[in-house]
């Protein structure tokens, strides 16, 4: 076996080069051509071609993704923007937080346990990459159909990854989203995110600085698993019975994973590092053109000193390698024992593979042989940028126009008919209680959970003395995006927003993870192209700054793309955790009001969904002044002691919620529908900017005076009570003079669903 | 009070229980695997988590670490000790107490509020409680179904040594339910659920795991 030098790149300018089965198109291979002046080494192809794919050069979605930065509002409270592993948002008392949310969704398919265990590995290395330590994750998902069987293969497996892995790891996991839809049949979402909090003086970033600075490589062994497109390089270029092909998907160790959460936060703390980064996709390849590309400029890495679980491994293999649980560090000479001692503590692996240099260039030798010599900018920060082409669907008119009026859906008009449509709605896929998966998760490690599922938003501690703590949700409704992907996108923001401000958190910052069908397809495009200006503009209105976020394309079954999937991440902060606000009510007697207006809006609801299979029609408005009132209301009635509890409404309706809020504080209630409202709209409608909230009856004049105060719309719609079902002896929900339900047929309702399907 | 705290490579709920100790009055010492120190404390906590990453089986290897063979030797001084979930399997690895824990029945990690009775209040570490007190803490576990032959499960119930039975739920097969064990002297407890999860009211469905912390402090201070 010979490896291809740069002195060989040289003398051989005309050897043929598997370029296209690595995935770059006959134009990116001439552009490294030129900008090398001569034909890359096959390591150099391999680097380029891991590090210009969609996945890690964003080459179609940057043109877009800079909206989040020319339009970011005016803000002091980021410390860290869009580019780094993570942002880094300030909330105040020396503290600061990061959090990000990244999609395994490709792997998870194939693979599901590992695919969705080695995504929240690699969330948690981003968040350590800055310092933070990690205090908890969640996970946004999406399946097919609940009674199709490939999602009978795939979530059990994707849940017990999520559970094998974070449980192991000591991460509570504190919410997410589990949704099912036909679009996801063959592609199911596996959307990992991580929440990191630090002092502010502890932020890291990836940058190789100084000159003579050693590049440190530690954590798990370089194995010969997550080679994508390199076997092909190795097959191509040597002899076809070298090197075997590999599983191409990762394989997790969450105990080595908690072993360099440790061990980094520990060398982090002190003071030992001088850069740091995850190793991720595109393994060392991106770790080492990342750090030089920003630092000074130039790296050196002596690739035969990494140590490696497969000594048959080619350097192309080595470089392209997505072993899991390993990272890069920046280490001054003076401080690499004090360094390297932490690590061995931890029972880490470390080696010294490369040093900073001032060249300019990035440079790597096999053995004494020089293999790569790149600039390092042009692998890792000027890849190829793409203006795809865009339009709007010719099926986009035809979808809008198909509206849910009563005449297209039948809708129940009667009590019966209304009871028995809340039943079925209770006990679909997408409503059920999702606590057959979520109790698969710690949510109690670490002592610091305020909220979790089937709450609104997470709640975490962070600081015990003072109370300080953070909210965060993550939510989207892809049929409203599919109906009109600007106003669907607004929604999303929207529902996670208020979900943040429901929890009694101030809304701070947003991630997102945006999951879309191909980039080339027109269609899937423009798709993308106005969820990011919706995105943007509505961060813009509501004033919270976009501090990262992560775009996977190509999901979709043949020519099918899934529903425009882009999950929208809020962060808020909350100055005492004590003060937060449940969706459980607490005491009989509690007045139930719903803030804002319900309107007859069904097009993409669940009821639509649910009941009659059908999408079409123009998705719920979005106003965004009233979503910033409606939250000023819910952390103002938190941190006033106002509400005793809080719930978006958003799927199923205000009847869904309801049912919930009950459930959870295991206490009845009579609602009454407002005057002039109809019957089936106020229950079901899935109007935006909505909550229901629980207010005790001493607390009613000063509610009254802060939504005034707001302009927010107010009506009571009924009474905690748990006397409604006396003649039962039993917890009822009493639904106006129409039906009244037990606890009994609720839990039956609403618990079972999960369970009969994949226990 | 000094009540010394065991990282392992792997432990998750260490933080947790220092925490436990503090909200109960005593001071939380740390204690590290690779270290032959017990730090002169007054007893000991070994905390859940998945110490060697639970590889070959639950607690076989933290059973070899240089602190562990401190820990036999004073517990069968008199120490007291308590293993909490991974804490638990870790002592019956090192046969401080009898039986082994096993995967889950119905093959899951669980996590959810348990409702449990505390059965014997003649240990170091369940005085402050009144027997047949019906508590609820938090229990998360893969492999909490606790096993013995029935010799060894008629001595445990005859002698009065399971400290805290399931009540309502079994959530892991556990064989008479057990939750937790106590060796002959009372001061060695193993505990599968986790009272150090339930100390506040913020953070915990209750506050009643707080009693376990409580009696240890108790129990010294009247020793």
């Amino acid at each position: 076996m010979s490896i291809d030098t740069v002195s060989q790149a040289e003398q051989t300018p005309d050897r043929s080069q598997p370029f296209a089965e690595l995935g770059l198109k006959a134009d990116e291979y001439e552009r490294i051509r030129e900008i090398l002046e001569r034909r890359p080494t096959s390591s150099e192809l391999a680097m380029y071609s891991v590090m210009w794919s969609e996945h890690c050069s964003y080459k179609s979605s940057k043109v877009h993704l800079k909206q989040f930065g020319d339009k970011a509002p005016k803000t002091d409270k980021l410390l860290v923007g869009i580019g780094e592993n993570a942002g880094v948002v300030d909330i105040g008392q020396g503290w600061a937080v990061t959090f990000k949310v990244e999609s395994h969704n490709h792997p998870s398919y194939v693979e599901p346990y590992q695919g969705a265990a080695t995504g929240i590995g690699g969330i948690v290395r981003d968040i350590i990459a800055m310092g933070a330590r990690p205090l908890a994750i969640m996970d946004p998902l999406r399946f097919g159909p609940a009674d199709a069987a490939d999602t009978l293969r795939v979530l059990p497996g994707i849940v017990s990854g999520i559970g094998g892995y974070g449980n192991c790891l000591g991460l509570p996991n504190i919410g997410g989203e589990i949704i099912f839809d036909e679009s996801y049949a063959g592609n199911p979402l596996v959307n990992a995110l991580c929440i990191g909090a630090m002092r502010h003086n502890e932020i890291h970033l990836a940058s190789a600085k100084g000159v003579g600075n050693l590049v440190v490589l530690y954590g798990a062994r370089t194995g010969g698993d997550g080679i994508g497109g390199v076997s092909v390089l190795a097959s191509e270029t040597f002899d076809a019975d070298s090197p075997a092909k590999r599983p191409s998907v990762q394989v997790g160790d969450p105990f080595m994973e908690k072993l360099l959460i440790e061990a980094t936060l520990e060398v982090l703390h002190g003071g030992l590092v001088e850069g740091i980064q995850d190793l991720g996709g595109a393994g060392i390849s991106c770790a080492t053109s990342e750090l030089a590309s920003n630092g000074d400029g130039g790296m050196h890495v002596w690739l035969d000193r990494v140590l490696l679980r497969d000594a048959t491994l080619t350097p192309e293999e080595i470089l392209m390698s997505e072993s899991q649980e390993r990272m890069c560090a920046v280490v001054a000479p003076g401080n690499i024992d004090a360094f390297m001692k932490i690590i061995q503590k931890w029972d880490v692996e470390a080696v010294v593979i490369g040093e900073v240099t001032n060249s300019g260039r990035l440079t790597v030798d096999w053995h004494g042989e020089r293999i790569v010599d790149v600039p390092p900018r042009t692998v890792a920060h000027e890849g190829p940028i793409y203006e795809r082409p865009y339009a709007r669907p010719d099926w986009q008119d035809a979808l809008q126009a198909d509206v849910p009026t009563p005449e297209r859906l039948a809708r129940p008009v009667n009590a019966s008919q209304m009871r028995m449509t809340l039943l079925k709605m209770l006990a679909s896929p997408n409503l059920a209680s999702k606590s057959w998966v979520t109790d698969q998760f710690d949510r109690y490690v670490l002592g610091n959970t305020v909220l979790a599922q089937p709450e609104d938003a997470g709640m975490v501690r962070i600081d015990e003395e003072s109370g300080l703590g953070v909210a965060i949700s993550t939510d989207c409704n892809g049929r409203f995006t599919k109906l009109d992907p600007y106003t669907g996108t607004q929604l999303a923001l929207a529902e996670s927003y208020r979900n943040v401000c429901a929890s009694g958190a101030e809304p701070l910052a947003v991630t997102n993870c945006l999951n879309f069908g191909s980039p080339e397809d027109p269609d899937v495009m423009w798709q993308f192209a106005e969820a990011t200006r919706g995105l943007a503009d509505g961060c813009l209105q509501l004033g919270i700054p976009v501090t990262g976020g992560n775009v996977s394309f190509y999901n979709q079954t043949g020519t099918t793309a899934i529903l425009p999937t882009p999950v929208v991440g809020v962060l808020g902060v909350i100055q005492n955790v004590e003060l937060r606000t449940p969706i459980a009510w607490k005491n009989d007697g509690e007045l139930i009001f719903v803030l804002g207006d319900t309107r007859d809006e069904f097009a993409g609801s669940e009821w639509a969904n649910h009941m009659h299979q059908h999408l079409g029609g123009l998705p719920p408005k979005v106003d965004l002044e009233r979503e910033r009132s409606l939250g000023e209301v819910l952390v103002t009635g938190s941190r006033e002691g106002i509400l005793s509890a809080a719930h978006d409404v958003s799927d199923g309706g205000i009847v869904q919620v309801i049912v919930e809020m009950a459930l959870n504080s295991g206490i009845g209630a009579i609602i009454t529908i407002p005057e002039g409202m109809d019957r089936f709209t106020f229950l079901f409608s899935e109007s935006a900017g909505r909550a229901v909230v629980a207010v005790s009856p001493n607390e009613v004049q000063r509610f009254f005076a802060l939504c005034a105060a707001k302009e927010l719309p107010v009506t009571q719609i009924g009474i905690v009570d748990s006397t409604a079902g006396f003649a039962s002896q039993t917890q009822v929900v009493k639904i106006a003079d129409m039906f009244t339900l037990t606890f009994a047929e609720l839990y039956e309702a609403h618990t079972k669903t999960l369970p009969a399907l994949f226990a | 009070m000094r009540i010394g705290v065991v990282t392992f490579p792997g432990s998750l709920d260490d933080r947790d229980a220092a925490r436990a100790v503090r909200l109960a009055g005593g001071e939380a010492v740390a204690l590290w695997h690779g270290d032959a120190d017990l730090k002169k404390v007054d007893a000991v906590i070994l905390p859940g988590g998945f110490s060697y990453g639970d590889y070959l089986r639950c607690g076989a290897i933290s059973r070899f670490a240089p602190v562990m063979s401190e820990v036999v030797a004073a517990a069968n001084g008199g120490l007291p000790v308590l293993g909490i979930c991974n804490g638990f399997q870790i002592l019956c690895e090192s046969h401080l107490l009898p039986g082994a824990l096993t995967r889950n029945e119905n093959l899951h990690f669980i996590c959810r509020d348990q409702k449990l009775r505390i059965e014997d209040t003649n240990s170091s570490w369940t005085s402050s409680y009144t027997s047949g007190q019906e508590i609820i803490v938090p229990l998360k576990n893969g492999e909490g179904c606790f096993v013995a032959d029935e010799k060894t499960l008629d001595q445990l119930v005859g002698e009065g040594r399971v400290i805290a039975r399931y009540l309502d739920v079994n959530p892991n097969g556990s064989l008479r339910d057990i939750a937790g064990i106590r060796n002959s002297r009372g001061n060695v407890v193993g505990l599968m659920p986790h009272p150090e999860h339930a100390v506040e009211q913020l953070t915990g469905p209750t506050t009643d795991g707080l009693g376990f912390f409580t009696s240890i402090l108790t129990s010294m201070v009247n020793s």
